[in-house]
């Protein structure tokens, strides 16, 4: 295998880096290689020109003002939504609200939906692959409600245990909340086939998609999701914003989940009548900046084709994966069939960060930890692991600086 | 040496790796590699080390009058950097350790290269020595 930066037939990497300024930068006195985009992904210059441009040009309240600016911002906050009904193929914008991420889509739909809909006795089904975030609001609800939380087992790959899933499924069972891809493995679950399940066991699907919007295509009616979740911040988007997908008579039929302006239609002190989706779910005022900007983000993903980049990360992967195993005491944790390009990994004798330290000094980022997956992380007993995670401008030469950097560690350890 | 002498020696040390940071953390392992063993029968809950995110292991003895300390950690870098404060402790009196001014960090640079979360961990490690050193003064009192 040669190392070549530009892996894909169709992609100039060359050229999209050029989009990126950060990544031209020295770190410890070397070119700066960032492999942890599965926290989140550097921005393109059209995203950061985007922020420029609105706190430049057109800052101003929406919705409610008359004035030249605030239509100009009210257009351009509702021209994200309209891309981001096409970018997951919802039916209609009234289905796209936009959050501060998928930690509050999450919570969004375990709290407003959980409790309004859930009872004791009433089953939530997650996955052992779960984030943090998706574990604890609905333990959060469970308490509440005294609803139980059951947990799909992982083999030992890091594949969902489907035969497993299916016994857990009973009409006790009224919401199951997954991943699309797992942050520490890269593991993509087969979401389509669980939430048919789910479905035919009467349950809703939550699906939490927050390593997939920048690598798969999403289509929420071929999946038949009830409710999707993104973070704009791993999508090549500003922090802070993300969406929450619903399908539309679920939404209807769920209490507001935050009160406030914008949310409402009147207001008298007897009574209050909310406002139509998708405001009633967005209360006060929103981040307007970031949501504005994260239409360029999604423009850019659109612009590079989502197959072309899975099929560039998909070459990485397969190349970091071949060299990162072949190391002295590498174990890899995570080789499902289906991944994102995520390398999740541990060398023997050497704790997790000491690697990331040592790498750091050589000017490259990984993830080193539990990334936030606890439950996980016990269940193949071990603490955290080293995580090299990439996105569409990471090259081959950058895996080749990686993997001279573990050799260094490796060989001094010995 | 003192512990002023100590840490002259550090920073005199430190200073020839030019402010590279790959040659820091690998310095810092080797130093970790020569700490002497610490029982195992010591690395107990109790001498964990609090607000480290790596595990830290400490303990102290006295014997005529001076403080002597021995440390571990899992992960190589930190056990570098406890194998520091042992090298500029061992052998004083708790005297000297409570009203000892460690400035050698400042002048090595150290939070460059370790970062904040590092730093508040070696924080930790500097006030878990500085107890036990007035334990150690406190019980020496009571017996005189």
């Amino acid at each position: 295998m040669t190392s070549s930066p530009a892996v894909s037939r169709v992609l100039d990497v060359e050229a999209i880096r050029k989009e990126f300024p950060i990544l031209h930068q020295q770190v410890n006195g070397r070119d700066l290689v960032y492999f942890d985009n599965a926290a989140t992904s550097q921005k393109p210059l059209v995203v950061i020109n985007a922020l420029m441009d609105y706190y430049t040009g057109y800052n101003a309240n929406i919705h409610r003002g008359i004035h030249t600016l605030a239509e100009k911002a009210t257009k351009a906050y509702e021209d994200t939504r309209h891309t981001a009904r096409a970018f997951i193929n919802a039916r209609s914008e009234q289905e796209i609200i936009f959050t501060r991420g998928v930690t509050e889509s999450l919570n969004l739909v375990a709290s407003s939906y959980g409790r309004a809909f859930l009872k004791a006795g009433d089953e939530i089904v997650i996955s052992g692959l779960e984030h943090h975030s998706n574990i604890v609001p609905w333990q959060i609800v469970c308490e509440a409600t005294g609803a139980t939380l059951r947990v799909i087992p992982i083999l030992e790959n890091g594949e969902l245990d489907m035969e497993a899933y299916k016994k857990l499924l009973s009409p006790r069972t009224k919401v199951v909340s997954v991943n699309h891809a797992s942050n520490s493995l890269g593991t993509i679950n087969p979401v389509k086939e669980i939430i048919a399940l789910a479905h035919a066991a009467g349950a809703v699907a939550v699906i939490d998609g927050a390593q997939t919007g920048a690598h798969v295509a999403i289509d929420v009616q071929d999946l038949d999701c009830d409710f999707y979740c993104l973070s704009s911040h791993k999508m090549y988007g500003p922090t802070g914003t993300g969406l929450l997908y619903g399908k539309r008579e679920l939404l209807e039929k769920m209490p507001p989940y935050q009160a406030g302006g914008e949310m409402i239609k009147d207001v008298t002190f007897p009574k209050t009548t909310y406002n139509d989706l998708p405001y009633k779910f967005e209360a006060g005022t929103p981040n307007i900046a970031d949501v504005v900007a994260y239409k360029y983000a999604m423009d850019f993903i659109l612009g590079l084709g989502r197959e072309n980049i899975a099929a560039h990360e998909h070459a990485l992967l397969t190349y970091a994966t071949e060299r990162v195993s072949a190391l002295k005491g590498v174990r890899l944790i995570g080789t499902a069939a289906q991944k994102v390009g995520v390398v999740s990994f541990g060398v023997e004798g050497i704790h997790h960060f000491d690697i990331g330290q040592m790498l750091d000094s050589r000017g490259i980022a990984v993830r080193t930890g539990h990334h936030c997956t606890q439950p996980l992380m016990d269940c193949f007993k071990i603490e955290g692991t080293v995580r090299a995670s990439f996105a569409v401008y990471n090259t081959k030469k950058e895996i080749d600086q990686l993997v001279e950097g573990l050799e260094r560690i490796i060989n001094f350890m010995k | 040496m003192n512990i002023e002498e100590t840490q002259d020696a550090i920073t005199e040390e430190f200073s020839l790796l030019d402010g590279d940071r790959e040659m820091a953390v690998f310095y810092l392992m080797e130093l970790g590699q020569k700490l002497p063993e610490m029982p195992e029968a010591d690395k107990t809950e109790e001498n964990v080390v609090k607000g480290c995110q790596s595990k830290v292991w400490l303990s102290g003895q006295t014997e005529d009058g001076k403080v002597y300390f021995t440390a571990d950690s899992n992960t190589a870098i930190t056990k570098g950097l406890v194998s520091l404060l042992v090298r500029i402790f061992n052998g004083q009196t708790p005297d000297a350790i409570l009203h000892a001014d460690l400035t050698f960090m400042n002048r090595i640079g150290m939070e460059r290269f370790i970062g904040t979360q590092r730093s508040n961990g070696f924080g930790a490690m500097i006030k878990q020595m500085k107890l036990y050193a007035l334990a150690f003064k406190t019980k020496m009192q009571v017996k005189s």
